[in-house]
């Protein structure tokens, strides 16, 4: 089933990474993908791999969702790591054929960029996991805020992002039903040539797209009526409060960052 | 042998995830060829998953489904024929109106099954007639129709295939009350002149309860009964306890016998009202 992709992934719960603020989340994300990078051998890197678990372990997130966030990587993953076997050509030699060369180094360096690449991954899912779209929108409308001042349309950004979220699902589940309605009418989708699966098409698009358009044309008309005029002077229903947990947050981070540059000096 | 039979079906969405939702609940039930079923039921409580199963586009969970005693769910060539032998009609389906004529949008199924150029003409008009589009309009474009006119162009579009089941999923909502009666009219005729079964999906009682043969209860999933009408209206105040309204005659009746009138309690249609009300009243004219 189509509805079966969520879009964000976002997984309802009350830890408390799902209870931070969304902007201090956003940012220890932006840290926390830095911290990978700055991890020089496999020991700053394990603390890496030891925040992550701690993190994900602390929101409750079913340890399978580590596992479906890798899956869409995968193929990425595997030519990085075969790219990196084949081509690095200093370091002892482990094996050789013809013109194939495999080094310690390249294993190494392939064994890094993996592990690297699949934390970056799992690490970064976390943030959509434990936070909604829309709190996630709202974080970055929020953090941006500056660029208000050099005239770049931060709010309008924000709220075409705010709006495709919303009505992603709801297109989903009207292609879902569009597609049954269709099918009930005999229409059979995955077979025939190019052509005739590009036809085949059509009955979907067509009314998919006109419904759309009926969608974008009330939600104007709604907002028109309820006085949308855009950021200026806006209030907010929801207000965003960073508190203790964010604090805490912060120095729990800080923490394993410091712990990374120790292990980088001592390794040296 | 029963045109459509379930056996313990279930359905559960979103099996291993956070969100699973048994949404059908180890359904049994059998409905014979050219009966007029109703199913009702709050919202949420399954219809809608329930009959998508009948033509093999959602598949059980758990259990069978059988049409004209076949498991569809077999192999793809059986179910490939149930897309044909029960015809679907989807909760506003002008939604689903795709083509540059309403001629070929009406046509789009019996392409779809193989038939001639001409037997899909005939087809269509058959349809076309039946739901009361004029010849004019076939040459429009269904974007042009009104709200009442798209939404029969499209159950033509079903009719058009004339199933041995036709299944319709809450076919009035959204419309006024002469365009139910119109919709009511419709699905009638066709099962007179195909001598089909009709399914008709509804949370009102009053709409089902003037044609249904049996009445198919859903509660959260479960069968909660299976009846013809007087005998599912005589339960009315468990009815009501699932979120159902009844009938307005009947929650008169209801009232009355509470006020010790012996009253019969299956009392769901004016007419029938009238007749006993006029029968009790020992032959005064008038009530
Ligand atoms: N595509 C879907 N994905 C997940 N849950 C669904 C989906 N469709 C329906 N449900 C859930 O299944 C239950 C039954 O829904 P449905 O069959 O549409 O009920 P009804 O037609 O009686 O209103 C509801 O609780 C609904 O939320
Ligand atoms: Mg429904």
């Amino acid at each position: 089933m189509l509805k079966d992709i969520t879009i964000g992934q976002f997984f309802p719960g009350s830890s408390a990474v799902h209870k931070m603020d969304a902007r201090v989340k956003l940012v220890l994300t932006i840290v926390f993908i830095v911290m990978l990078f700055s991890a020089k051998g496999m020991a700053g890197l394990c603390v890496c791999i030891a925040f992550t678990l701690l993190i994900f372990a602390i929101s409750r997130i079913p340890p399978a969702m580590m596992l479906k966030s890798l899956k869409p990587i995968a193929p990425l993953v595997l030519i990085t790591a075969l790219l990196n076997i084949f081509f690095v050509k200093d370091g002892d030699k482990l094996f050789e054929w013809k013109f194939i060369l495999i080094t310690d180094k390249g294993i190494d360096t392939a064994v890094f960029m993996v592990v690297r690449i699949i934390c970056l991954i799992v690490g970064s899912s976390l943030l959509t996991y434990t936070t909604s779209p829309i709190d996630i929108t709202d974080a970055i409308e929020r953090l941006l805020g500056p660029l208000k001042r050099v005239k770049f349309p931060v709010h309008e950004l924000a709220m075409i992002m705010t709006i495709a979220l919303r009505f992603i699902p709801t297109l989903i589940e009207e292609t879902d039903k569009i597609i049954s309605a269709q099918k009930a009418r005999g229409s059979e989708l995955d077979t025939g040539t190019l052509t005739e699966k590009v036809k085949g098409m059509l009955p979907i698009f067509i009314p998919l797209f006109a419904s759309s358009f009926r969608r974008a044309d009330e939600l104007a008309v709604a907002m028109e009526c309820r006085c949308y005029h855009g950021g200026e002077g806006r209030t907010r229903m929801k207000q965003m409060k960073a508190g203790r947990r964010d604090v805490f947050g912060c120095i729990f981070t800080a923490v394993f960052f410091a712990a990374v540059i120790a292990v980088n000096i001592l390794t040296k | 042998m029963s045109i459509i039979k379930t056996e313990q079906l279930t359905y559960i969405y979103g099996e291993n995830t956070p969100f699973r939702k048994v949404a059908v609940d180890n359904v049994s039930i059998d409905i014979e060829r050219g009966e007029a079923v109703g199913i009702i039921g709050h919202t949420g409580s399954g219809k809608s998953t329930l009959i998508q199963h009948f033509n093999g586009l959602l598949k059980p969970s758990a259990g069978r489904v059988l049409i004209d005693g076949e498991d569809i769910n077999a192999d793809k060539k059986k179910l490939r024929q149930a897309r044909f032998k029960i015809g679907l009609v989807f909760q506003y389906p002008e939604y689903q109106l795709f083509e540059e004529t309403v001629y070929k949008d009406i046509a789009y199924g019996p392409k779809n099954m193989g038939l001639s150029d001409e037997q899909t003409d005939m087809r269509v008009r058959e349809a076309a007639e039946l739901v009361g589009l004029d010849d004019k309009l076939l040459d429009r474009s269904p974007f042009e129709l009104s709200g009442g006119q798209k939404r029969r162009a499209a159950i033509a579009g079903v009719i058009a295939m004339q199933p041995q089941a036709l299944i319709l999923d809450e076919p009035a909502s959204g419309l006024d009350p002469q365009g139910r009666e119109r919709i009511f009219d419709i699905i009638k005729r066709y099962r007179e002149e195909k001598n089909s079964a009709v399914i008709v999906v509804s949370h009102s009682m009053e709409d089902i309860a003037g044609f249904a043969d049996r009445i198919l209860v859903m509660d959260k999933g479960s069968v909660f009964c299976f009846d013809t009408p007087p005998r599912v209206f005589s339960r009315a105040q468990q009815l009501e306890q699932i979120g159902l309204s009844v009938p307005q005659v009947t929650k008169i009746f209801m009232k009355l016998r509470k006020m010790g009138f012996d009253l019969p309690d299956d009392v769901y249609t004016v007419k029938y009202a009238e007749r006993i009300l006029k029968e009790r009243l020992g032959g005064q004219e008038k009530v």
